[in-house]
């Protein structure tokens, strides 16, 4: 397995309250790799510390086999972009204006804007489907719409690694199923490495190459989410019991919870008892 | 936004600009005493040294000058400020930073009897500085850390305790009272070129940092996350942009007093000419600044003739209907 991310030892603390503990992760180049655990378990904290927006209370986060406490932080900005949690553009920004600011890592003093600049906008754009709506304010848009418009700002980057924080949140099914699809299609046509936290465990298996699941400041588990994902870490990771099966369509891991809900089966037993 | 690409925008500064230069010269021209534009024009080319001459060259003039710059570095402040906070009402006045700098410069002035010029920019200055860390201090206290409404307040509490300071130190030393009342309003008339030129170095480096700093701006108001991502040293520039508001502010006070409103108005109109580009809001908003003190200025000397209201009073008679309008609508949307 070829590494591009690596963290060491890594312990992240908000004041005094540790939030992930030592961990030693590895993150495949080229592949997809999703976060999972419970609400607070620390997942976007993690994200965050990667993308170096979070210090480490100690050990590091090494890019290419390099400290990025001790890189540029605009050298980093040109190998790894990251998305926040839902972003909020200034009133009134541009779709183009905001996907433009994408390029400010290969802006300097002499070189302010460039043809391969304008070459790598028009293409963030094309990828996300956008060009018709380039001139709109951001604030005008449908929630979808926003969350491509921020994507193609994070492609306008021109980076081998996107990290992504729950870039699905807030949208519809429709509208998140449309975000990962181009998520995947940039992964399989460019081999961009990209690493995202999502809430919705099933969306992980469908598209994740690679699962860290993180439980008590640890990672739980890692690996191919048919290989790892199963009753016992959900009901460990999740503290919920359910049943694995099979999807129909793509034959990824799915997951179904016990509980309550309206149970309209009919089962073998009661129609012979009726 | 009224004008929808570069050039357009290039030709609204333009007229702006030409509208500054019109009206400095409107500023040495009218008055209490009506001189002539070819009695200015002489003033300049052949000084004789009679009376009108040396009135314009050492009153109406500096005024003039006093005026536009004072104007363009509240304006400026107030952009930079509103783009750092993220708060539509952020400016030296409304954040304390003015009568921060309005007390350090009233006690330095009546108690400690400072006369040196360079000594007074530099306690304005202090107490513009003290202000502002003061703000975002308090701002800053909770858990849920620095927010638009929580600033606000600061701001408000912090603007009424060193007035409060002030009020209560002229009322027991009178002789200072008589001294700095006229001042404390907000004024641009009487002062003296030397005033501007001990300030002016620290203004125009200020101006000339913001305008450098405009692109980064831009990444900055994306939010404080993406422009970390996008490999922008968002400390540092706050670490400047800070020190910049300081010296507008600060310089601003130690020339005319505290004046108001310059600094939260003329940023929201420059956007809603040029658009939410920092490299044409700041310029921009630097003329426009100027603008708007000149034309508070000569009215100042229409309204009671022969007598001038001070210039801090016509700028709040022209700004608080639009504070209003702004709190009205900057909330809602946020």
């Amino acid at each position: 397995m070829v590494q591009t991310i690596e963290t060491q030892n890594l312990t992240l603390s908000y004041g005094d309250s540790i939030i992930i503990d030592e961990l030693d992760l590895e993150i495949p180049k080229g592949e997809i790799t999703v976060f999972i655990g419970g609400n607070g378990c620390g997942k976007s904290t993690l994200l965050r510390s990667i993308a170096r927006l979070l210090k480490p209370k100690s050990g590091a986060v090494l890019l290419e086999g390099k400290a990025i406490s001790k890189m540029s932080t605009k050298d980093v900005a040109k190998q790894m972009a990251i998305l926040p949690q839902t972003p909020v553009a200034p009133e009134g920004l541009t779709v183009l204006q905001l996907v433009k600011q994408g390029r400010y890592p290969y802006q300097t003093w002499l070189k302010q804007w460039t043809e391969e600049d304008e070459k790598q906008v028009t293409n963030a754009l094309k990828a996300t489907g956008l060009e018709e709506l380039k001139d709109r304010p951001v604030d005008s848009l449908s929630g979808g719409q926003r969350q491509r418009a921020w994507i193609a700002m994070t492609l306008a980057q021109d980076t081998d690694i996107v990290l992504l924080d729950e870039p699905t949140t807030y949208l519809d099914m429709t509208h998140q199923i449309e975000i990962l699809d181009l998520l995947f299609e940039l992964n399989e046509k460019e081999q961009r490495t990209i690493v995202m936290v999502l809430h919705d465990l099933n969306l992980a298996c469908r598209y994740a190459d690679n699962i860290v699941a993180i439980k008590d400041q640890k990672i739980y588990a890692q690996g191919k989410p048919e290989i790892v994902i199963n009753c016992s870490l959900v009901r460990n990771v999740f503290g919920m019991e359910c049943e694995i099966i099979t999807d129909p369509l793509l034959g990824t891991p799915l997951c179904i919870p016990y509980g309550k809900g309206r149970c309209i089966l009919k089962k073998a037993g009661t129609m012979i008892g009726s | 936004m009224l004008l929808k690409n570069n050039s357009q925008r290039l030709f609204g500064l333009i007229i702006a600009i030409v509208l500054l230069i019109l009206l400095m010269c409107a500023s040495i021209v009218y008055g209490y005493t009506d001189t002539t534009w070819k009695m200015v024009l002489d003033a300049f080319r052949n000084n004789n040294g009679s009376n009108e001459h040396i009135v314009i060259e050492t009153v109406r003039l500096p005024r003039a000058l006093i005026a536009a710059a004072v104007g363009s570095s509240l304006a400026i402040a107030g952009a930079l400020m509103q783009t750092l906070t993220k708060n539509p009402l952020a400016s030296p006045a409304t954040f304390g930073v003015n009568a921060g700098a309005g007390f350090a410069v009233v006690l330095a002035v009546t108690f400690f009897s400072i006369g040196n010029l360079q000594a007074f920019t530099w306690i304005s200055f202090l107490g513009a500085a003290i202000a502002a860390i003061g703000v975002y201090a308090i701002g800053s206290v909770g858990r849920e850390g620095l927010t638009p409404m929580k600033l606000t307040l600061a701001g408000a509490a912090m603007t009424a305790m060193f007035a409060s300071f002030t009020q209560g130190f002229l009322v027991i030393n009178e002789a200072a009272f008589e001294q700095v009342l006229y001042w404390l309003a907000g004024s641009v008339e009487g002062r003296k070129m030397t005033v501007l030129t001990a300030v002016l170095p620290y203004l125009v480096i200020s101006w000339l940092g913001s305008i450098i700093m405009a692109s980064k701006l831009n990444v900055l108001s994306m939010g404080e996350d993406v422009a970390k991502g996008l490999g922008l040293n968002t400390g540092f520039l706050k670490i400047c942009a800070a020190i910049i508001i300081i010296f507008l502010a600060g310089g601003s006070v130690a020339i005319a007093g505290p004046v108001g409103f310059i600094g939260i108005v003329i940023p929201h109109v420059a956007r809603s000419i040029i658009g939410i580009d920092h490299r044409w809001v700041i310029p921009f908003s630097g003329i426009l600044g100027g603008i708007l003190l000149l034309v508070a200025d000569i009215l100042a000397r229409y309204i009671i003739m022969p007598q001038e209201v001070p210039v801090g009073v016509m700028t709040a008679i022209i700004g608080t209907p639009f504070f209003i309008y702004i709190v009205r609508k900057g909330f809602n949307a946020r």
